[in-house]
């Protein structure tokens, strides 16, 4: 059934009212993300539906509720694709709650016009705040600068701001081919290697290291492709077992994520040492560090920390401990103004990012 | 405070001569490229170090200073334009490059540092810094930063965005603030993403640190002529529909190429109604083959005639052109007004027939010259800013093909910013709601109200203001009225 935004708007102003918490949640695909999932169910997926999509504009505009899966099909049948590679993390994914996780995949760290993260990738959005305004930001052009870029702080921002109503976000062609090579390496060669080869134009679009090996993911022109193999060496994998690879790295189906101890996220430059924590690793485009331990929280932020990145607990470990790494006492004091200016009475997903968001 | 004292306070925590007061001393700063506003500030200051930065703004907080930064001044809409009671903060000693990294490929420099001289020290490592607005010899990467500039490359290699991984600064009390990270996905919201592009009215830059990207092997670029700026703008189309991203893709309409051929001496078509720029780089496998494609389809789409540059200095010759347009601009004419809107990619042959008709109502000359591949136009309006009414059909000019802009579903600014040029076209682009929604967000940065006030976010008044001015079609009811 559709609802219209009059009633989403209908029930935020009666919470705004009684200062009661509302958790934005429609699949639930990502319910373990995030800080403790609180407060009255608001499910935006009554609003849903690909409002427009043209191939030559690159952009496609989706209602929040509208499934993930529906815009990556549609995208496909016309060979465009999302090139941040969202990960689904289940079959309920909906377009609105991978702009709210912010969540991106492996071709985020791609080389050349595919590269970027999700927020990269957002062009605008429209948002039903805490006080009842429905507020249209960005627009569907790559190129514009009119007022504050808005739509993308709403990228990632756990729903702490307000419900995402629409998206609009940039399309980008399917790599003509793709090759994966492999590599047997330790984890330091592995991360030189791929230091280096960044350092040079070849169209690496994803890499992966585990367990002793190295994966590459080399994406473009036939021919380019085949030089750029055989510049790099290494043996190159068949097609099919590529692709899967790559969907089960960016959906954690590798065994490396099925942890019965705790999940961690460590984000450093991609230039970093290796973490030298114990644990099973996996590493995402060199910096995403991947690591199931039992290692205490503290002294997993302190060495991200100590590598110039952050740690956030991804799966699993204490629910009530805030999952991210602490703000700056300076950084704090703006998100909880900005807090006070879309959500004055608060409700929307406290806790979600920040205990005290 | 009165006017002295507050100058007397200023110089009290700079060294001599970093504080300029006089009226001859300020009045080479009392307007940043958009030439149409000036105005002298009360003073500028020219900090070289932190500590006489911070001084400077915890003096400016305490006695309410508002503050206007400046990097190289080569803002195109008054982003830059000083204020009668405020200081303008000159970032131009804070250039130094502070670190290239190659294993990070990455560069931390100052806000004051050139954007080409961060390609300069990055190149003997074989990586350079992506953004290249036209301005790049002379803007600096704070003002870039400022305003989240464009240039020509960034359909392929994105805006300032997409290349800055993380800037330090400064609120109005002192405080150093830290914004995005050398690790992917910095913890809580993405200031980072608003602080990009919001025009020195949220913090007061201090450090950048930017992405570089390995330097393509090779480039190439076709020259094509089209007998029809309408089957010119679905070319454009149609190679991206082909699943083409060229990394640059111009267009520039007859009146341009003949503008600028006697000046560039570039060998365009001035037979032509329009000419596409259309450039492949990377790899020479991956070259040669994009730029096989790329003629198929160009010829498909109608093109009359194909050059395609055989070496370096071809591709050079075949850029001039398109690179002098505005000072060839400023040869044919007294001044010229360069104007900057996106619209859809589908819709730049509408837009020109547009812009044609405009200038037979407002009886100034427009050639045209477009980032095609992102949209985004920047119509040069030729006036005579001797001629009071030439300066106001010229903004009234502008000002429609904002509209327009609009109307077509694109946006006012798509890589100069708001500034002050723009402002009452952001009563189109939002809504109230949004407006507020704007103010919000300054707030949340800058309690105090004191970063470049007045730019960018319009008033209610000023909203109405315009409405009435909009409605008339065109003439201007006041002219007495400050409107840019």
């Amino acid at each position: 059934m559709q609802a219209s935004p009059a009633d989403l708007v209908e029930q935020v102003l009666a919470a705004a009212a009684a200062r009661a918490p509302l958790c934005i949640r429609a699949g639930g695909s990502k319910d373990f993300y995030g800080g403790p999932v609180q407060g009255a169910v608001l499910d935006p997926r009554g609003w849903q539906g690909i409002q427009a999509y043209e191939p030559s504009e690159l952009y496609v505009t989706a209602r929040a509720g509208t499934a993930l899966a529906e815009v990556e099909a549609l995208l496909a049948s016309r060979q465009q694709l999302l090139a941040f590679e969202p990960p689904h993390f289940g079959p309920g994914a909906t377009i609105g709650g991978c702009v709210a996780s912010g969540l991106s995949g492996p071709r985020r760290f791609a080389s050349g016009y595919a590269s970027g993260s999700l927020r990269d990738h957002v062009l605008g959005a429209q948002l039903l705040d805490g006080r009842g305004r429905l507020l249209r930001f960005g627009g569907t052009v790559i190129k514009n600068v009119a007022g504050y870029d808005v739509s993308r702080l709403l990228a990632g921002s756990l729903g702490i701001l307000g419900v995402l109503l629409e998206v609009t976000l940039k399309v980008l062609p399917a790599p003509e081919s793709e090759s994966t090579l492999r590599f047997e390496c330790g984890e330091a060669q592995g991360l030189d290697h791929l230091c280096q080869w960044r350092a040079q134009p070849l169209p690496i679009s994803a890499s992966l290291w585990r367990g002793g090996h190295l994966w590459v993911r080399l994406s473009g022109a036939a021919a380019g492709l085949q030089r750029a193999c055989a510049r790099l060496g290494g043996e190159r994998i068949p097609q099919e077992e590529g692709r899967v690879l790559w969907d089960d790295l960016r959906e954690h189906r590798l065994p490396e994520f099925h942890t019965t101890t705790t999940l961690w996220r460590i984000g450093v430059p991609d230039s970093a040492p290796p973490l030298a924590l114990a644990g099973v690793q996996v590493i995402e485009g060199g910096g995403l560090r991947w690591l199931a331990t039992a290692l205490p929280a503290s002294a997993i932020h302190a060495r991200a920390q100590e590598l110039g990145g952050h740690a956030l607990r991804f799966r699993g470990g204490d629910r009530a401990a805030t999952p991210f790494a602490t703000l700056a006492a300076p950084l704090l004091a703006i998100h909880r103004r900005l807090k006070d200016e879309f959500d004055p009475a608060r409700i929307f997903n406290p806790g979600r990012m920040h205990p005290e968001l | 405070m009165e006017r002295e004292a507050i100058i007397r306070g200023l110089a009290a925590v700079l060294p001599p001569g970093a504080l300029l007061a006089s009226a001859e001393e300020t009045r080479p700063w009392e307007c940043d490229g958009l030439t149409l506003l000036r105005q002298r500030p009360l003073a500028v200051a020219l900090p070289a170090t932190a500590v006489e930065l911070t001084a400077l703004l915890r003096f400016c907080a305490a006695h309410r200073v508002p503050v206007v930064p400046r990097g190289a001044g080569t803002g195109l809409a008054g982003s830059a334009l000083p204020l009668a009671d405020g200081l303008l903060l000159s970032m131009a000693r804070f250039n130094r490059i502070l670190a290239v990294d190659v294993r990070s490929r990455t560069a931390v420099v100052q806000p004051g540092v050139r954007n080409l001289a961060i390609s300069e020290a990055a190149a003997p490592h074989g990586l350079y810094y992506a953004p290249d607005p036209s301005s790049q010899i002379a803007c600096t990467i704070g003002g870039n930063v400022a305003e989240n500039s464009g240039g020509v490359h960034c359909l392929k290699y994105g805006l300032t965005l997409h290349n800055v991984l993380r800037v330090r600064a400064l609120t109005i009390d002192g405080e150093e603030l830290e914004f995005g990270s050398l690790a992917p996905d910095a913890p809580g919201l993405d200031l980072l993403a608003v602080v990009l592009g919001s025009e020195g009215m949220l913090a007061v830059m201090t450090e950048v640190t930017v992405r570089l990207v390995p330097a393509p092997e090779t480039a190439r670029c076709i020259l094509a002529s089209f007998g029809d700026v309408e089957c010119a703008g679905n070319a454009v189309a149609a190679l991206i529909a082909a699943g083409i991203i060229p990394a640059g893709l111009e267009m520039l309409d007859q009146a341009a190429v003949r503008l600028v051929e006697p000046f560039a001496h570039a060998g365009y078509d001035t037979a032509a109604a329009a000419l596409l720029l259309c450039e492949s780089d990377g790899t020479v496998d991956e070259v040669e083959a994009q730029i096989q494609r790329m003629e198929r389809v160009l010829l498909d789409s109608g093109a009359t005639r194909i050059a395609v540059s055989r070496d370096e200095a071809e591709r050079q010759r075949f850029w001039a052109g398109r690179k002098n347009a505005f000072p060839a601009a400023g040869r044919a004419a007294p001044a010229y007004y360069c104007t900057d809107g996106t619209i859809p990619r589908q819709h730049i042959g509408r837009m020109l027939k547009a812009i044609q008709g405009m200038e037979q109502r407002y009886g100034l000359a427009c050639p045209n010259v477009f980032h095609a591949g992102d949209g985004n136009l920047h119509p040069l309006v030729l006036f005579d800013d001797g001629d009071p009414d030439s300066v106001a059909r010229a903004e009234a000019f502008g000002a429609e093909i904002l509209e327009e802009c609009l109307r077509l579903g694109g946006t006012i600014t798509g890589e100069h910013g708001v500034g002050m040029e723009k402002i009452n076209q952001m009563c189109s682009q939002f809504g109230r709601a949004e407006l507020d929604a704007f103010t919000g967000v300054k707030r949340a940065f800058d309690p105090s109200g004191l970063l470049n006030p007045g730019k960018v976010i319009p008033t209610l008044h000023r909203c109405a203001e315009y409405g009435r001015v909009r409605v008339s079609g065109g003439r201007l009811p006041h002219p007495e009225l400050p409107r840019f």
